[in-house]
Protein backbone atom coordinates (compact mmCIF):
# COMPACT_ATOMS: atom_id res chain seq x y z
CA UNK A 1 0.00 0.00 0.00
CA UNK A 2 1.16 3.10 -1.33
CA UNK A 3 1.76 5.68 1.97
CA UNK A 4 -0.45 8.50 2.49
CA UNK A 5 1.21 11.44 1.36
CA UNK A 6 2.71 8.98 -1.89
CA UNK A 7 -0.92 8.47 -2.87
CA UNK A 8 -2.14 12.18 -2.61
CA UNK A 9 0.93 13.24 -4.73
CA UNK A 10 -0.73 12.68 -8.15
CA UNK A 11 -3.71 15.47 -7.10
CA UNK A 12 -0.59 17.71 -5.75
CA UNK A 13 0.91 17.53 -9.10
CA UNK A 14 -2.10 18.30 -10.74
CA UNK A 15 -3.26 21.60 -9.25
CA UNK A 16 0.00 22.52 -9.78
CA UNK A 17 -0.36 21.87 -13.09
CA UNK A 18 -3.54 23.85 -13.68
CA UNK A 19 -1.93 26.85 -11.74
CA UNK A 20 0.32 28.02 -14.68
CA UNK A 21 -2.03 28.08 -17.48
CA UNK A 22 -4.89 29.78 -14.90
CA UNK A 23 -2.19 32.95 -14.25
CA UNK A 24 -1.39 33.01 -18.25
CA UNK A 25 -4.71 33.47 -18.87
CA UNK A 26 -5.51 36.18 -16.09
CA UNK A 27 -2.61 38.14 -17.16
CA UNK A 28 -4.08 37.87 -21.05
CA UNK A 29 -7.28 38.94 -19.50
CA UNK A 30 -5.48 41.89 -17.51
CA UNK A 31 -3.83 42.84 -20.72
CA UNK A 32 -7.03 42.90 -22.85
CA UNK A 33 -8.21 45.06 -20.08
CA UNK A 34 -5.48 47.91 -20.11
CA UNK A 35 -5.47 47.71 -23.77
CA UNK A 36 -9.51 48.10 -24.13
CA UNK A 37 -8.98 50.65 -21.58
CA UNK A 38 -6.50 52.62 -23.02
CA UNK A 39 -5.85 51.94 -26.86
CA UNK A 40 -6.57 55.06 -29.05
CA UNK A 41 -7.44 57.95 -26.24
CA UNK A 42 -7.09 61.25 -28.01
CA UNK A 43 -4.81 63.29 -26.02
CA UNK A 44 -7.01 65.48 -23.53
CA UNK A 45 -9.75 63.10 -23.32
CA UNK A 46 -9.07 60.30 -20.94
CA UNK A 47 -11.06 61.39 -18.38
CA UNK A 48 -14.30 61.34 -20.62
CA UNK A 49 -13.07 58.09 -22.57
CA UNK A 50 -12.49 56.56 -19.33
CA UNK A 51 -15.34 56.96 -17.70
CA UNK A 52 -17.67 56.21 -20.93
CA UNK A 53 -14.66 52.72 -21.84
CA UNK A 54 -15.49 51.58 -18.26
CA UNK A 55 -18.83 51.15 -18.70
CA UNK A 56 -18.67 48.88 -21.32
CA UNK A 57 -16.19 47.53 -20.16
CA UNK A 58 -18.17 45.96 -17.07
CA UNK A 59 -20.25 44.95 -19.56
CA UNK A 60 -18.44 43.00 -21.70
CA UNK A 61 -17.14 40.93 -18.53
CA UNK A 62 -20.42 40.32 -17.29
CA UNK A 63 -21.47 39.48 -20.45
CA UNK A 64 -18.15 36.88 -20.86
CA UNK A 65 -18.61 35.18 -17.22
CA UNK A 66 -22.50 35.03 -18.39
CA UNK A 67 -22.15 33.24 -21.69
CA UNK A 68 -19.31 30.75 -20.21
CA UNK A 69 -21.11 30.03 -17.08
CA UNK A 70 -23.96 29.38 -18.80
CA UNK A 71 -22.52 27.26 -21.46
CA UNK A 72 -20.49 25.17 -18.48
CA UNK A 73 -23.57 24.64 -16.76
CA UNK A 74 -25.30 23.64 -19.63
CA UNK A 75 -23.30 20.87 -20.38
CA UNK A 76 -22.87 19.47 -17.06
CA UNK A 77 -26.68 19.32 -16.54
CA UNK A 78 -27.27 17.95 -20.43
CA UNK A 79 -24.33 15.46 -20.38
CA UNK A 80 -22.90 16.43 -23.73
CA UNK A 81 -20.43 18.95 -25.22
CA UNK A 82 -21.78 20.21 -28.65
CA UNK A 83 -25.27 21.69 -27.56
CA UNK A 84 -25.41 25.26 -25.93
CA UNK A 85 -28.13 27.26 -24.17
CA UNK A 86 -27.34 29.36 -27.44
CA UNK A 87 -27.62 26.77 -29.96
CA UNK A 88 -31.08 25.35 -28.12
CA UNK A 89 -32.44 29.09 -29.01
CA UNK A 90 -32.29 30.11 -24.90
CA UNK A 91 -31.30 33.77 -26.14
CA UNK A 92 -34.18 33.46 -28.65
CA UNK A 93 -36.47 32.74 -25.99
CA UNK A 94 -35.62 35.48 -24.05
CA UNK A 95 -35.94 37.90 -27.27
CA UNK A 96 -39.56 36.02 -27.68
CA UNK A 97 -40.68 37.09 -24.05
CA UNK A 98 -39.54 40.63 -25.11
CA UNK A 99 -41.38 41.30 -28.10
CA UNK A 100 -44.27 39.33 -26.83
CA UNK A 101 -44.19 42.16 -23.94
CA UNK A 102 -43.82 44.76 -25.90
CA UNK A 103 -46.69 43.53 -28.29
CA UNK A 104 -49.14 43.02 -25.44
CA UNK A 105 -48.57 46.29 -23.67
CA UNK A 106 -48.13 48.62 -26.48
CA UNK A 107 -44.68 49.70 -27.05
CA UNK A 108 -45.37 53.15 -24.77
CA UNK A 109 -46.85 51.67 -21.86
CA UNK A 110 -43.73 49.55 -21.98
CA UNK A 111 -41.32 53.05 -22.01
CA UNK A 112 -43.30 53.43 -19.58
CA UNK A 113 -42.50 51.37 -17.03
CA UNK A 114 -39.45 51.36 -15.37
CA UNK A 115 -37.08 49.47 -17.08
CA UNK A 116 -35.39 47.42 -14.11
CA UNK A 117 -38.62 46.22 -13.29
CA UNK A 118 -39.46 45.37 -16.75
CA UNK A 119 -35.82 43.53 -17.29
CA UNK A 120 -36.47 41.67 -13.52
CA UNK A 121 -39.96 40.98 -14.58
CA UNK A 122 -38.16 39.16 -18.12
CA UNK A 123 -35.47 37.16 -16.49
CA UNK A 124 -38.07 35.93 -13.74
CA UNK A 125 -40.35 34.57 -16.91
CA UNK A 126 -37.07 33.43 -18.31
CA UNK A 127 -35.88 31.43 -15.71
CA UNK A 128 -39.40 29.94 -15.43
CA UNK A 129 -39.68 29.14 -19.15
CA UNK A 130 -36.43 27.21 -19.30
CA UNK A 131 -36.32 25.12 -16.02
CA UNK A 132 -39.36 24.07 -17.11
CA UNK A 133 -38.60 23.38 -20.97
CA UNK A 134 -35.70 21.65 -20.41
CA UNK A 135 -36.49 19.79 -17.34
CA UNK A 136 -39.45 18.41 -18.88
CA UNK A 137 -36.22 17.66 -21.83
CA UNK A 138 -33.48 16.62 -20.28
CA UNK A 139 -34.19 14.85 -17.01
CA UNK A 140 -36.85 12.16 -18.50
CA UNK A 141 -34.56 10.20 -19.46
CA UNK A 142 -30.94 10.26 -21.43
CA UNK A 143 -31.26 11.34 -24.55
CA UNK A 144 -29.60 10.53 -27.91
CA UNK A 145 -27.27 13.47 -29.09
CA UNK A 146 -28.35 13.63 -32.14
CA UNK A 147 -32.36 13.85 -31.49
CA UNK A 148 -31.23 16.53 -29.15
CA UNK A 149 -29.15 18.46 -31.56
CA UNK A 150 -32.31 18.55 -34.03
CA UNK A 151 -34.90 19.23 -31.85
CA UNK A 152 -32.53 22.29 -30.10
CA UNK A 153 -32.21 23.93 -33.81
CA UNK A 154 -35.91 23.32 -34.37
CA UNK A 155 -36.57 25.27 -31.11
CA UNK A 156 -34.18 27.90 -31.71
CA UNK A 157 -35.70 28.69 -35.34
CA UNK A 158 -38.98 28.38 -33.51
CA UNK A 159 -38.39 30.91 -31.21
CA UNK A 160 -36.46 33.44 -33.56
CA UNK A 161 -39.23 33.18 -35.92
CA UNK A 162 -41.42 33.74 -33.01
CA UNK A 163 -40.47 36.74 -31.95
CA UNK A 164 -40.19 37.86 -35.78
CA UNK A 165 -43.31 37.20 -36.08
CA UNK A 166 -44.63 39.09 -33.24
CA UNK A 167 -42.55 42.31 -33.73
CA UNK A 168 -43.90 42.29 -37.73
CA UNK A 169 -46.86 42.04 -36.34
CA UNK A 170 -46.13 45.41 -33.88
CA UNK A 171 -46.73 48.92 -35.10
CA UNK A 172 -43.80 49.76 -37.44
CA UNK A 173 -42.94 52.97 -34.88
CA UNK A 174 -43.21 50.35 -31.78
CA UNK A 175 -41.00 48.18 -33.73
CA UNK A 176 -38.22 50.33 -32.70
CA UNK A 177 -38.01 49.61 -29.32
CA UNK A 178 -37.20 46.15 -29.79
CA UNK A 179 -35.25 45.78 -32.89
CA UNK A 180 -32.32 46.59 -31.36
CA UNK A 181 -32.60 43.71 -29.14
CA UNK A 182 -32.40 41.35 -32.32
CA UNK A 183 -28.51 41.79 -33.00
CA UNK A 184 -25.28 41.05 -31.61
CA UNK A 185 -23.40 44.50 -30.83
CA UNK A 186 -20.73 44.57 -28.69
CA UNK A 187 -20.10 48.32 -29.29
CA UNK A 188 -23.08 49.65 -27.54
CA UNK A 189 -23.54 47.52 -24.74
CA UNK A 190 -26.89 48.12 -23.40
CA UNK A 191 -25.46 50.66 -20.09
CA UNK A 192 -29.05 51.42 -18.84
CA UNK A 193 -29.07 47.66 -17.24
CA UNK A 194 -25.60 47.53 -16.46
CA UNK A 195 -25.88 48.05 -12.54
CA UNK A 196 -29.18 45.38 -12.26
CA UNK A 197 -27.41 43.01 -14.47
CA UNK A 198 -24.36 42.99 -11.81
CA UNK A 199 -26.69 42.77 -8.84
CA UNK A 200 -28.03 39.72 -10.69
CA UNK A 201 -24.84 38.33 -12.05
CA UNK A 202 -23.69 38.72 -8.55
CA UNK A 203 -26.36 36.21 -7.04
CA UNK A 204 -25.01 33.97 -8.82
CA UNK A 205 -21.55 33.61 -7.72
CA UNK A 206 -22.31 31.73 -4.30
CA UNK A 207 -24.71 29.71 -5.59
CA UNK A 208 -21.95 28.54 -8.24
CA UNK A 209 -19.26 28.56 -5.42
CA UNK A 210 -21.55 26.42 -3.23
CA UNK A 211 -22.63 23.59 -5.86
CA UNK A 212 -19.59 23.29 -7.65
CA UNK A 213 -18.71 20.06 -6.25
CA UNK A 214 -22.62 19.14 -7.26
CA UNK A 215 -21.90 20.24 -10.89
CA UNK A 216 -18.99 17.80 -11.20
CA UNK A 217 -21.15 14.72 -9.90
CA UNK A 218 -24.02 16.44 -12.03
CA UNK A 219 -21.86 16.16 -15.02
CA UNK A 220 -21.24 12.00 -14.62
CA UNK A 221 -25.37 11.95 -15.93
CA UNK A 222 -28.29 11.40 -13.82
CA UNK A 223 -28.18 7.51 -13.01
CA UNK A 224 -24.46 8.04 -11.87
CA UNK A 225 -25.30 11.10 -9.73
CA UNK A 226 -27.91 10.12 -8.19
CA UNK A 227 -25.89 6.33 -6.94
CA UNK A 228 -23.94 9.00 -5.48
CA UNK A 229 -26.59 10.62 -3.71
CA UNK A 230 -26.65 14.14 -5.42
CA UNK A 231 -30.55 15.33 -4.99
CA UNK A 232 -30.70 15.82 -8.75
CA UNK A 233 -33.88 17.98 -9.21
CA UNK A 234 -32.29 19.89 -6.77
CA UNK A 235 -29.20 20.59 -8.77
CA UNK A 236 -30.75 20.76 -12.24
CA UNK A 237 -33.38 23.40 -11.13
CA UNK A 238 -30.49 25.22 -9.63
CA UNK A 239 -28.61 24.80 -12.90
CA UNK A 240 -31.36 25.56 -15.60
CA UNK A 241 -32.37 28.75 -12.94
CA UNK A 242 -28.68 30.17 -13.67
CA UNK A 243 -28.75 29.66 -17.32
CA UNK A 244 -31.91 31.46 -17.64
CA UNK A 245 -30.69 34.33 -15.35
CA UNK A 246 -27.33 34.56 -17.02
CA UNK A 247 -28.44 34.14 -20.65
CA UNK A 248 -31.22 37.02 -20.30
CA UNK A 249 -28.31 39.41 -18.54
CA UNK A 250 -26.06 38.71 -21.75
CA UNK A 251 -28.92 38.68 -24.36
CA UNK A 252 -30.04 41.97 -22.57
CA UNK A 253 -26.92 43.84 -22.77
CA UNK A 254 -25.61 42.73 -25.98
CA UNK A 255 -28.16 40.86 -27.94
CA UNK A 256 -27.79 36.75 -29.01
CA UNK A 257 -24.82 35.63 -29.54
CA UNK A 258 -24.76 32.01 -30.99
CA UNK A 259 -21.78 30.03 -31.04
CA UNK A 260 -19.22 31.75 -28.61
CA UNK A 261 -19.93 29.84 -25.49
CA UNK A 262 -19.15 26.95 -27.16
CA UNK A 263 -15.81 28.43 -28.76
CA UNK A 264 -14.54 29.58 -25.21
CA UNK A 265 -15.74 26.44 -23.08
CA UNK A 266 -13.78 24.08 -25.75
CA UNK A 267 -10.67 26.08 -25.41
CA UNK A 268 -11.01 25.53 -21.81
CA UNK A 269 -11.64 21.82 -21.97
CA UNK A 270 -8.51 21.18 -24.39
CA UNK A 271 -6.20 23.76 -21.52
CA UNK A 272 -7.70 22.40 -18.66
CA UNK A 273 -8.46 18.17 -19.75
CA UNK A 274 -9.96 16.40 -17.22
CA UNK A 275 -9.90 19.89 -14.72
CA UNK A 276 -13.11 20.02 -12.40
CA UNK A 277 -16.10 22.55 -12.99
CA UNK A 278 -14.67 25.20 -10.70
CA UNK A 279 -11.29 25.46 -12.71
CA UNK A 280 -12.30 24.64 -15.80
CA UNK A 281 -15.02 27.82 -15.05
CA UNK A 282 -12.38 30.22 -14.66
CA UNK A 283 -10.57 29.31 -17.55
CA UNK A 284 -14.04 30.13 -20.05
CA UNK A 285 -14.14 33.35 -18.01
CA UNK A 286 -11.09 34.53 -18.72
CA UNK A 287 -10.30 32.70 -22.25
CA UNK A 288 -14.27 34.85 -23.14
CA UNK A 289 -13.03 38.31 -21.26
CA UNK A 290 -9.68 38.05 -23.60
CA UNK A 291 -11.76 37.23 -26.86
CA UNK A 292 -14.23 40.11 -26.03
CA UNK A 293 -12.82 42.42 -24.13
CA UNK A 294 -9.57 41.99 -26.70
CA UNK A 295 -10.90 41.62 -29.38
CA UNK A 296 -13.41 44.81 -29.43
CA UNK A 297 -9.96 46.88 -28.45
CA UNK A 298 -8.61 45.55 -31.64
CA UNK A 299 -11.79 46.38 -33.12
CA UNK A 300 -12.83 49.04 -32.32
CA UNK A 301 -9.69 51.08 -31.22
CA UNK A 302 -7.06 50.11 -33.99
CA UNK A 303 -9.21 49.25 -36.63
CA UNK A 304 -11.60 51.45 -35.94
CA UNK A 305 -14.58 49.02 -37.10
CA UNK A 306 -18.09 49.10 -35.55
CA UNK A 307 -19.78 46.05 -35.01
CA UNK A 308 -18.08 43.15 -36.93
CA UNK A 309 -16.66 41.46 -34.30
CA UNK A 310 -19.87 39.10 -33.30
CA UNK A 311 -19.76 38.37 -36.81
CA UNK A 312 -16.21 37.01 -36.49
CA UNK A 313 -16.41 35.11 -32.98
CA UNK A 314 -19.68 33.53 -33.99
CA UNK A 315 -18.13 32.26 -37.30
CA UNK A 316 -14.93 30.87 -35.12
CA UNK A 317 -17.45 29.21 -32.94
CA UNK A 318 -19.75 28.34 -36.03
CA UNK A 319 -16.44 26.54 -36.96
CA UNK A 320 -15.73 25.18 -33.85
CA UNK A 321 -19.65 23.63 -33.70
CA UNK A 322 -18.98 21.64 -37.26
CA UNK A 323 -15.65 20.34 -36.23
CA UNK A 324 -17.42 19.20 -33.15
CA UNK A 325 -20.25 17.91 -34.83
CA UNK A 326 -18.27 15.82 -37.22
CA UNK A 327 -15.44 14.62 -34.91
CA UNK A 328 -18.38 13.00 -33.10
CA UNK A 329 -17.67 14.40 -29.86
CA UNK A 330 -17.90 12.22 -26.54
CA UNK A 331 -21.57 12.19 -25.05
CA UNK B 1 -30.86 -7.09 4.27
CA UNK B 2 -32.63 -5.93 1.52
CA UNK B 3 -36.80 -6.30 1.57
CA UNK B 4 -38.42 -6.37 -1.81
CA UNK B 5 -42.44 -6.79 -0.88
CA UNK B 6 -44.76 -7.18 -3.67
CA UNK B 7 -42.62 -4.70 -6.22
CA UNK B 8 -44.30 -4.19 -9.41
CA UNK B 9 -43.13 -2.13 -12.41
CA UNK B 10 -44.76 -1.22 -15.74
CA UNK B 11 -43.06 0.95 -18.41
CA UNK B 12 -45.40 2.15 -21.15
CA UNK B 13 -48.23 -0.19 -20.08
CA UNK B 14 -46.31 -3.31 -20.46
CA UNK B 15 -45.74 -5.41 -17.16
CA UNK B 16 -41.92 -5.44 -16.45
CA UNK B 17 -42.11 -6.88 -13.11
CA UNK B 18 -45.02 -8.28 -11.61
CA UNK B 19 -45.58 -9.37 -7.44
CA UNK B 20 -41.42 -9.13 -7.16
CA UNK B 21 -41.04 -10.48 -3.28
CA UNK B 22 -37.68 -11.84 -1.84
CA UNK B 23 -35.59 -11.00 0.65
CA UNK B 24 -31.36 -10.28 -0.15
CA UNK B 25 -29.23 -11.35 3.35
CA UNK B 26 -27.02 -9.21 5.33
CA UNK B 27 -23.09 -10.22 3.83
CA UNK B 28 -22.44 -12.78 1.32
CA UNK B 29 -22.55 -13.16 -2.17
CA UNK B 30 -26.01 -13.04 -4.09
CA UNK B 31 -26.35 -13.96 -7.87
CA UNK B 32 -28.93 -12.15 -9.80
CA UNK B 33 -30.17 -14.95 -12.90
CA UNK B 34 -32.44 -15.06 -15.46
CA UNK B 35 -32.99 -14.35 -19.60
CA UNK B 36 -31.94 -11.52 -21.14
CA UNK B 37 -35.13 -8.57 -20.28
CA UNK B 38 -36.40 -10.93 -17.49
CA UNK B 39 -36.21 -7.32 -15.15
CA UNK B 40 -32.81 -8.42 -13.35
CA UNK B 41 -31.36 -4.45 -14.54
CA UNK B 42 -34.64 -2.84 -13.32
CA UNK B 43 -34.89 -4.77 -10.30
CA UNK B 44 -31.79 -3.21 -9.32
CA UNK B 45 -32.20 0.08 -10.28
CA UNK B 46 -35.58 0.51 -8.35
CA UNK B 47 -33.36 -0.85 -4.99
CA UNK B 48 -30.77 1.96 -6.25
CA UNK B 49 -33.69 4.57 -6.11
CA UNK B 50 -32.40 5.06 -9.87
CA UNK B 51 -35.72 4.15 -11.12
CA UNK B 52 -39.06 5.28 -8.64
CA UNK B 53 -40.93 2.79 -7.49
CA UNK B 54 -44.54 2.09 -8.53
CA UNK B 55 -45.37 -0.56 -6.85
CA UNK B 56 -44.71 -2.39 -3.53
CA UNK B 57 -41.84 -1.64 -0.74
CA UNK B 58 -37.63 -1.64 -0.71
CA UNK B 59 -35.87 -1.16 2.44
CA UNK B 60 -32.79 -1.38 2.64
CA UNK B 61 -32.05 -2.95 6.23
CA UNK B 62 -35.42 -1.69 7.64
CA UNK B 63 -34.70 2.07 5.78
CA UNK B 64 -37.51 2.44 2.74
CA UNK B 65 -35.78 3.38 0.16
CA UNK B 66 -37.80 5.78 -1.49
CA UNK B 67 -38.41 7.35 1.95
CA UNK B 68 -34.69 7.51 2.75
CA UNK B 69 -32.42 11.11 2.24
CA UNK B 70 -30.52 10.30 -0.94
CA UNK B 71 -27.12 11.47 0.08
CA UNK B 72 -27.79 8.60 3.33
CA UNK B 73 -28.70 5.55 1.18
CA UNK B 74 -25.35 6.33 -0.95
CA UNK B 75 -23.35 5.55 2.20
CA UNK B 76 -25.21 2.58 2.71
CA UNK B 77 -26.02 1.30 -0.85
CA UNK B 78 -24.10 1.50 -4.22
CA UNK B 79 -24.81 0.47 -7.38
CA UNK B 80 -23.20 -0.34 -10.70
CA UNK B 81 -25.11 -0.29 -13.61
CA UNK B 82 -25.11 -2.04 -16.80
CA UNK B 83 -24.35 0.31 -19.42
CA UNK B 84 -21.88 3.11 -18.19
CA UNK B 85 -20.10 5.94 -19.67
CA UNK B 86 -19.27 9.60 -18.96
CA UNK B 87 -19.34 12.75 -21.18
CA UNK B 88 -16.56 14.46 -18.88
CA UNK B 89 -13.31 14.01 -19.65
CA UNK B 90 -12.30 12.11 -16.64
CA UNK B 91 -9.24 10.13 -15.65
CA UNK B 92 -9.23 6.64 -13.77
CA UNK B 93 -7.98 7.81 -10.32
CA UNK B 94 -11.06 11.17 -10.79
CA UNK B 95 -13.65 8.83 -11.34
CA UNK B 96 -12.85 6.20 -8.35
CA UNK B 97 -12.53 9.57 -6.82
CA UNK B 98 -16.02 10.20 -7.35
CA UNK B 99 -16.94 7.21 -5.45
CA UNK B 100 -16.48 8.81 -2.30
CA UNK B 101 -18.32 11.78 -2.98
CA UNK B 102 -21.08 10.63 -0.85
CA UNK B 103 -18.46 10.20 2.32
CA UNK B 104 -16.52 14.05 1.70
CA UNK B 105 -19.02 15.86 -0.72
CA UNK B 106 -16.54 17.49 -2.39
CA UNK B 107 -13.69 17.69 0.08
CA UNK B 108 -11.33 14.59 0.16
CA UNK B 109 -9.53 13.59 3.13
CA UNK B 110 -6.80 11.49 4.01
CA UNK B 111 -8.68 8.45 4.61
CA UNK B 112 -10.91 8.96 1.04
CA UNK B 113 -7.70 8.70 -0.90
CA UNK B 114 -6.87 5.52 1.36
CA UNK B 115 -10.39 4.00 0.13
CA UNK B 116 -8.98 5.21 -3.99
CA UNK B 117 -6.56 3.08 -3.62
CA UNK B 118 -7.60 0.32 -2.14
CA UNK B 119 -10.46 0.03 -4.64
CA UNK B 120 -7.60 1.04 -7.69
CA UNK B 121 -5.08 -2.00 -6.34
CA UNK B 122 -8.43 -4.14 -5.93
CA UNK B 123 -9.09 -3.65 -9.82
CA UNK B 124 -5.29 -3.82 -10.50
CA UNK B 125 -5.73 -0.45 -11.94
CA UNK B 126 -2.54 1.10 -10.56
CA UNK B 127 -1.03 1.13 -14.01
CA UNK B 128 -3.65 3.06 -15.56
CA UNK B 129 -4.64 5.36 -12.64
CA UNK B 130 -3.51 8.65 -14.80
CA UNK B 131 -5.05 7.67 -18.01
CA UNK B 132 -8.32 9.30 -19.82
CA UNK B 133 -11.60 7.02 -19.71
CA UNK B 134 -11.47 7.44 -23.51
CA UNK B 135 -7.98 5.84 -23.44
CA UNK B 136 -8.55 2.11 -22.06
CA UNK B 137 -10.17 -0.65 -23.59
CA UNK B 138 -13.71 -1.87 -22.58
CA UNK B 139 -12.60 -4.68 -20.32
CA UNK B 140 -9.91 -1.78 -18.63
CA UNK B 141 -12.98 0.58 -18.44
CA UNK B 142 -15.11 -1.63 -17.23
CA UNK B 143 -12.83 -2.46 -13.91
CA UNK B 144 -12.75 1.13 -13.67
CA UNK B 145 -16.21 1.80 -13.07
CA UNK B 146 -16.44 -1.29 -11.10
CA UNK B 147 -13.55 0.02 -8.35
CA UNK B 148 -15.49 3.85 -8.59
CA UNK B 149 -18.21 1.61 -7.34
CA UNK B 150 -15.82 -0.25 -4.65
CA UNK B 151 -14.54 3.10 -3.27
CA UNK B 152 -17.61 4.00 -2.06
CA UNK B 153 -17.47 1.16 0.43
CA UNK B 154 -21.11 0.70 1.15
CA UNK B 155 -22.59 -2.33 3.15
CA UNK B 156 -24.62 -3.16 0.03
CA UNK B 157 -23.05 -2.89 -3.74
CA UNK B 158 -25.38 -3.65 -6.36
CA UNK B 159 -22.74 -4.99 -9.61
CA UNK B 160 -25.09 -5.17 -12.46
CA UNK B 161 -22.99 -7.41 -15.06
CA UNK B 162 -19.90 -6.38 -13.75
CA UNK B 163 -18.00 -8.99 -15.62
CA UNK B 164 -19.01 -7.69 -19.01
CA UNK B 165 -15.88 -7.34 -21.32
CA UNK B 166 -13.57 -8.65 -18.66
CA UNK B 167 -11.15 -11.49 -19.89
CA UNK B 168 -10.61 -14.89 -17.87
CA UNK B 169 -8.02 -13.88 -15.64
CA UNK B 170 -9.83 -10.79 -14.52
CA UNK B 171 -13.31 -12.09 -14.26
CA UNK B 172 -11.91 -14.55 -11.89
CA UNK B 173 -10.37 -12.44 -9.92
CA UNK B 174 -13.05 -9.57 -9.79
CA UNK B 175 -14.89 -12.83 -8.35
CA UNK B 176 -12.53 -13.54 -6.10
CA UNK B 177 -11.97 -10.18 -4.97
CA UNK B 178 -15.66 -9.65 -4.00
CA UNK B 179 -15.96 -13.03 -2.22
CA UNK B 180 -12.96 -12.29 0.04
CA UNK B 181 -14.98 -8.56 0.82
CA UNK B 182 -17.55 -10.09 1.96
CA UNK B 183 -16.03 -12.45 4.15
CA UNK B 184 -13.33 -10.06 5.08
CA UNK B 185 -15.99 -7.05 6.47
CA UNK B 186 -19.29 -8.10 5.91
CA UNK B 187 -20.48 -6.62 2.84
CA UNK B 188 -23.15 -7.90 0.76
CA UNK B 189 -23.02 -8.48 -2.97
CA UNK B 190 -25.80 -8.58 -5.53
CA UNK B 191 -24.45 -9.41 -8.67
CA UNK B 192 -26.01 -10.25 -12.41
CA UNK B 193 -24.27 -12.83 -13.94
CA UNK B 194 -24.50 -14.33 -17.33
CA UNK B 195 -21.89 -16.68 -16.97
CA UNK B 196 -23.86 -19.17 -14.49
CA UNK B 197 -20.57 -20.90 -13.66
CA UNK B 198 -19.41 -17.63 -11.44
CA UNK B 199 -22.88 -18.15 -9.89
CA UNK B 200 -22.25 -21.39 -8.96
CA UNK B 201 -18.97 -21.04 -7.72
CA UNK B 202 -19.29 -17.83 -5.99
CA UNK B 203 -22.46 -17.27 -4.63
CA UNK B 204 -24.36 -17.73 -1.63
CA UNK B 205 -27.51 -17.25 -2.63
CA UNK B 206 -28.80 -17.27 -5.90
CA UNK B 207 -32.25 -15.77 -7.37
CA UNK B 208 -33.72 -16.55 -10.46
CA UNK B 209 -36.03 -14.35 -12.09
CA UNK B 210 -38.08 -14.89 -15.53
CA UNK B 211 -40.51 -13.00 -17.25
CA UNK B 212 -40.25 -9.94 -14.66
CA UNK B 213 -41.29 -12.96 -11.47
CA UNK B 214 -39.35 -14.75 -8.98
CA UNK B 215 -38.79 -18.02 -10.51
CA UNK B 216 -37.13 -19.38 -7.71
CA UNK B 217 -34.03 -18.44 -5.05
CA UNK B 218 -31.72 -20.79 -3.36
CA UNK B 219 -28.36 -22.35 -2.71
CA UNK B 220 -26.04 -23.28 -5.80
CA UNK B 221 -26.92 -26.93 -5.70
CA UNK B 222 -30.61 -25.82 -5.69
CA UNK B 223 -30.52 -23.76 -8.89
CA UNK B 224 -27.78 -24.95 -10.85
CA UNK B 225 -29.25 -28.38 -11.97
CA UNK B 226 -30.68 -29.53 -15.37
CA UNK B 227 -34.38 -29.60 -14.71
CA UNK B 228 -33.96 -25.59 -12.74
CA UNK B 229 -32.18 -24.23 -15.58
CA UNK B 230 -34.44 -25.46 -18.37
CA UNK B 231 -36.85 -23.79 -16.93
CA UNK B 232 -35.32 -20.82 -15.89
CA UNK B 233 -33.99 -20.64 -19.35
CA UNK B 234 -35.85 -22.75 -21.56
CA UNK B 235 -32.72 -24.47 -22.86
CA UNK B 236 -31.24 -27.87 -21.95
CA UNK B 237 -28.37 -27.99 -20.08
CA UNK B 238 -25.73 -30.67 -18.70
CA UNK B 239 -24.79 -30.31 -15.46
CA UNK B 240 -21.35 -31.68 -13.37
CA UNK B 241 -19.77 -31.82 -10.20
CA UNK B 242 -16.27 -29.88 -10.55
CA UNK B 243 -14.53 -29.05 -7.28
CA UNK B 244 -17.59 -29.50 -5.27
CA UNK B 245 -19.61 -27.10 -7.17
CA UNK B 246 -21.98 -27.72 -9.48
CA UNK B 247 -20.66 -26.86 -12.95
CA UNK B 248 -22.90 -26.24 -16.40
CA UNK B 249 -22.00 -27.09 -19.67
CA UNK B 250 -24.32 -24.99 -21.08
CA UNK B 251 -21.90 -24.24 -24.26
CA UNK B 252 -22.79 -27.02 -26.24
CA UNK B 253 -26.15 -29.05 -26.10
CA UNK B 254 -25.96 -32.43 -24.03
CA UNK B 255 -27.14 -36.00 -24.89
CA UNK B 256 -31.12 -35.70 -24.66
CA UNK B 257 -32.48 -37.62 -21.22
CA UNK B 258 -34.06 -40.37 -22.11
CA UNK B 259 -36.38 -39.99 -19.41
CA UNK B 260 -38.42 -36.69 -18.20
N1 LIG C 1 -37.01 2.12 -21.40
C1 LIG C 1 -37.69 1.01 -21.67
N2 LIG C 1 -38.77 1.05 -22.43
C2 LIG C 1 -39.48 -0.06 -22.70
N3 LIG C 1 -39.15 -1.26 -22.25
C3 LIG C 1 -38.05 -1.36 -21.47
C4 LIG C 1 -37.27 -0.24 -21.14
N4 LIG C 1 -36.25 -0.65 -20.36
C5 LIG C 1 -36.40 -1.96 -20.22
N5 LIG C 1 -37.48 -2.41 -20.89
C6 LIG C 1 -37.96 -3.78 -20.95
O1 LIG C 1 -38.04 -4.26 -19.64
C7 LIG C 1 -37.70 -5.63 -19.61
C8 LIG C 1 -36.68 -5.87 -18.53
O2 LIG C 1 -35.48 -5.19 -18.86
P1 LIG C 1 -34.19 -5.36 -17.97
O3 LIG C 1 -34.56 -5.14 -16.55
O4 LIG C 1 -33.15 -4.50 -18.55
O5 LIG C 1 -33.85 -6.89 -18.20
P2 LIG C 1 -32.54 -7.71 -17.85
O6 LIG C 1 -31.59 -6.81 -17.14
O7 LIG C 1 -33.02 -8.83 -17.00
O8 LIG C 1 -31.98 -8.22 -19.14
C9 LIG C 1 -37.23 -5.99 -21.01
O9 LIG C 1 -38.24 -6.72 -21.65
C10 LIG C 1 -37.01 -4.67 -21.67
O10 LIG C 1 -37.33 -4.77 -23.03
MG1 LIG D 1 -29.78 -6.11 -17.64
Amino acid sequence: MPSDSAASLPFAAQRAMRIKPLVILAVLALAAVVLFLTLGVPAGAWEFALSFRTGKLVGLILVAFAIATSTQLFHAATRNQILTPAIMGFDALYLMIQTSLVFGMGAMATLDIDPLVKFTAEVLVMMGFSTALFLWLFTARSRDLHLLVLVGIIFGTLFRSLSNFISRMIDPNEFVVVQGAMFARFNTVNIDLLWISIGLTTLTLPVLWHMRHQFDVLALGRETAIGLGLRYRRVMFAAFGMIGLLVSVSTALVGPVTFFGLLVVHLAYRILPGARFAPTLLASSLIAIITLVGGQAVYEHVLGLQGTLSVVIDALGGITFLYLLLKGVRR
Amino acid sequence: MIEISHVSHQIAGASILSDVSLTIPRGGITALIGPNGAGKSTLLSLIARLTPLQGGQITVDGADVTMTPTDALARRLSILRQDNSVAARLTVADLVGFGRYPHHKGRPTAEDRVHVEQALEMMGLHPLSGRFLDELSGGQRQRAFVAMVLAQDTDYVLLDEPLNNLDMKHARQMMERLKEAAQASGKSFVIVVHDINFAAAYADLIVALKDGRLHSLGTPEEIVNRPCLRDVFELDIAVETVGGHPFALHQIAPEPLVDT
